[in-house]
């Protein structure tokens, strides 16, 4: 299927209910990468995705990437933020509002028949979840540790594409 | 309709059992059963913990906001709250009809959207029982086995449900948080480009429904009984009905029949739906059970959603589907399919006519005309009801002078079908359950009755580590004396 262009190098694929409280963590790194591009004009090689959960589609859109970073909210990792590399996992988290970014790349691997491109998990750590609840102000400011950090990571990535697996 | 298991004479005495939350299946839910002493299952009940605080969530907010907001409610299905929404502000803003090119260009949408959900329920959610069998090894109840052992199934699973988000995306302006529909009509027609780009694909979208629908119908028929028999109940059905008596997803009155196919209304002006339609509370739920307020709170529930449509139509508009709903409708003999599997048979045939009529709109020159809005009078409440994937969804609002929202009131596809969902299991329960020693196979059973009305029960929250599924087992006392949680990443543990 022909979806779209060719598609940059390098995906930031966040995701997220802003409406939710901390769950908004994805959409709003996405927000600030989107407006660093406006900005800056920078980044050229970086698409930046949001959507409300991760699902089987999204294993075309990280077709033909040279890296792919996930971005989502957590519950049980480290403050601010971790950062991981994942693998391919036929892991039993398939409800279907919850598909874990190691499945996404499963569905590539068994789809395509080869293996996906490097991909990494930003996880930054969440708190609240209610339906019109502000994002914390604990969470902002792991917001704001984990937007510096993946900019810093992406935008060397623009300098030395062939990096992608020691990002 | 029995109600019979709702509630037990002495449940103090029995042993309880509850599946939390429901694994493939949107959201959060709970089952309990309780056991009596002699193992058999007394008392069954689906607990869901969702839809509250939605009209607060909505109240104070200015009209022109709902089609965009209402997205943000639920991760699953937000163009079925959005096209909604958008029917009741063209209510509030007096525009009586749409322009053709606003309404063609949220048919599209809303084909898009139903094409992508179901491909998705049947490729993910449900394909895998079907196939597999509900016994099979927990491996191949998922995507996971289908990929394993037939690849280009999966392939065409995700691809049509990418193509459908392509139809959403292209109609709305976006892959989420659209706002192609606004209150009078929409706020951009489609380019020459645009229907180029998604006519490339959609004569294999056409090819690959109509190879599930194969698939289904030969699982189907191969163990014919089974399939007609399981969790089947007799119920009433309500769905959106076009004037002519045509299936019909986005606007039209509403049909009611009763368990024998007899009218109980038709055509009803769902602007009214309240003079019809009442619900009722249960001190064991937070869903509201809604029902025909003619028949009462005990015969008046009804089920929603592919099978309740499929049964009302009086055919499909489009070839295909028609030749596939003549072939489903035969297996009543005259009545309509009670089989609540047979869900999962409808929801192919409304796959395919989505995708003969996303080929069709697509030939249409009003996608690309210029008319895009009507406005009138401001009014002050509107009411908008469409036929969500999962079935009828109703929205109505109240508001001030200013335009702000006063009041909202909500009944969601899943709610509609809430006293059906646990009439099924009630039936499994006692087909499946009764007498034998409980296992996982067969408390999957349970689900897989849920499965088939493809509930929505979500909150679409769902960081990472914050999903475990929960299984207590509780004694005649109440007492929690086993329970085991399985995690995010599959990994299970007994936590007492």
């Amino acid at each position: 299927m022909s979806i779209r262009n060719t598609p940059a190098p390098v995906l930031v694929l966040t995701w997220g209910n802003p409406s939710r409280g901390d769950d908004a963590l994805g959409p709003a790194l996405y927000d600030l990468l989107v407006q660093h591009k406006s900005e800056t004009g920078e980044l050229d090689h970086v698409d930046v995705f949001t959507d409300f959960q991760l699902q089987i589609e999204h294993a075309v859109d990280i077709e033909k990437r040279q890296l792919v970073i996930f971005v989502d909210a957590g519950v049980t990792n480290p403050e601010p933020f971790s950062f991981q590399q994942l693998q391919p996992q036929r892991d039993d988290s398939f409800t279907s509002h919850a598909m874990s970014p190691a499945s996404v790349l499963a569905v590539y691997q068994q789809v395509k028949q080869e293996n996906p491109p490097p991909a990494f998990l930003l996880t930054i750590r969440a708190y609240e979840f209610g339906l019109g609840k502000e994002m914390s102000s604990h969470a902002r400011a792991n917001l704001e540790a984990a937007f510096s950090f993946i900019l810093t990571k992406i935008t060397r990535l623009g300098a030395e594409p062939q990096n992608t697996q020691t990002v | 309709m029995t109600s019979a298991l709702e509630t037990a004479d002495n449940p103090q005495d029995m042993k309880r059992i509850v599946i939390e939350p429901l694994t493939r299946v949107e959201g959060h839910g709970k089952v309990t059963l309780l056991q009596g002493s002699n193992r058999s299952i007394q008392q069954a009940r689906l607990h869901i913990t969702e839809f509250r605080g939605f009209e607060k969530f909505i109240q104070g907010r200015p009209y022109w906001e709902l089609p965009v907001l209402v997205q943000r409610l639920c991760g699953i299905c937000p163009v079925s709250h959005h096209l909604a929404a958008a029917k009741a502000t063209d209510m509030i803003v007096g525009a009586s009809e749409l322009t053709p090119t606003a309404e063609k260009i949220r048919r599209l949408m809303h084909f898009g959207q139903t094409l992508q959900s179901h491909a998705l329920h049947f490729f993910h959610l449900c394909s895998p029982d079907l196939l597999f069998g509900f016994d099979d090894d927990i491996r191949h109840r998922n995507i996971v086995g289908i990929i394993e052992d037939s690849p280009e199934i999966a392939r065409q699973g995700v691809l049509l449900r990418k193509y459908g988000q392509e139809v959403i995306r292209i109609t709305s302006g976006k892959r989420i948080h659209g706002t192609g529909a606004i209150p009078g009509g929409i706020n951009k027609s489609l380019t020459q480009k645009e229907i180029r780009y998604l006519q490339g694909d959609i004569g294999q979208m056409i090819a690959w429904s109509q190879g599930a629908l194969e698939l289904l119908k030969k699982v189907f028929f191969e163990h014919y009984n089974y399939h007609l028999g399981f969790g089947s109940i007799e119920s009433n059905m309500m769905s959106m009905i076009r004037a002519d008596g045509a299936f019909e997803l986005y606007h039209g009155g509403l049909r009611a029949r009763d368990r024998n196919g007899e009218s109980i209304f038709d055509h009803n002006d769902y602007r009214n739906y309240d003079q019809y339609i009442r619900e009722s509370v249960k001190d064991w739920s937070y869903m509201k059970f809604p029902f025909i307020s003619a028949l009462g709170q005990e015969n008046g529930w009804y089920r929603v959603g592919p099978l309740a449509r499929v049964n009302n139509c009086d055919f499909f508009s489009t070839p295909l589907a028609e030749e596939a709903r003549k072939e489903f409708i035969a297996i009543g003999d005259g009545k309509p399919v009670q089989s609540t599997l047979g869900y999962h048979w409808a929801r192919l045939i409304e796959l395919l006519h989505c995708a003969e009529a996303i080929a069709e709109l697509l030939g249409d020159r009003d996608l690309v005309g210029k008319e895009l809005r009507n406005m009138g009078n401001l009014q002050s409440s509107g009411t908008g009801v469409i036929e969500a994937p999962r079935g009828t969804l109703f929205h109505h609002y109240e508001i001030d002078e200013l335009g702000i929202v006063t009041k909202a009131s909500l009944i969601v596809s899943t709610t509609n079908n809430n006293q059906a969902m646990n009439e099924s299991i009630r039936k499994v329960a006692n087909q499946y359950l009764d007498g034998h020693r409980l296992t996982e196979a067969l408390l999957n059973q349970v689900e897989v009755a849920i499965r088939a009305y493809d509930p929505c029960l979500s909150c679409a929250t769902h960081a990472i580590g914050k999903m475990p599924m929960e299984l207590n087992l509780c004694d005649d006392d109440g007492e929690l004396i086993d329970r085991l949680e399985k995690r995010a990443d599959g990994r299970i543990s007994r936590t007492i």
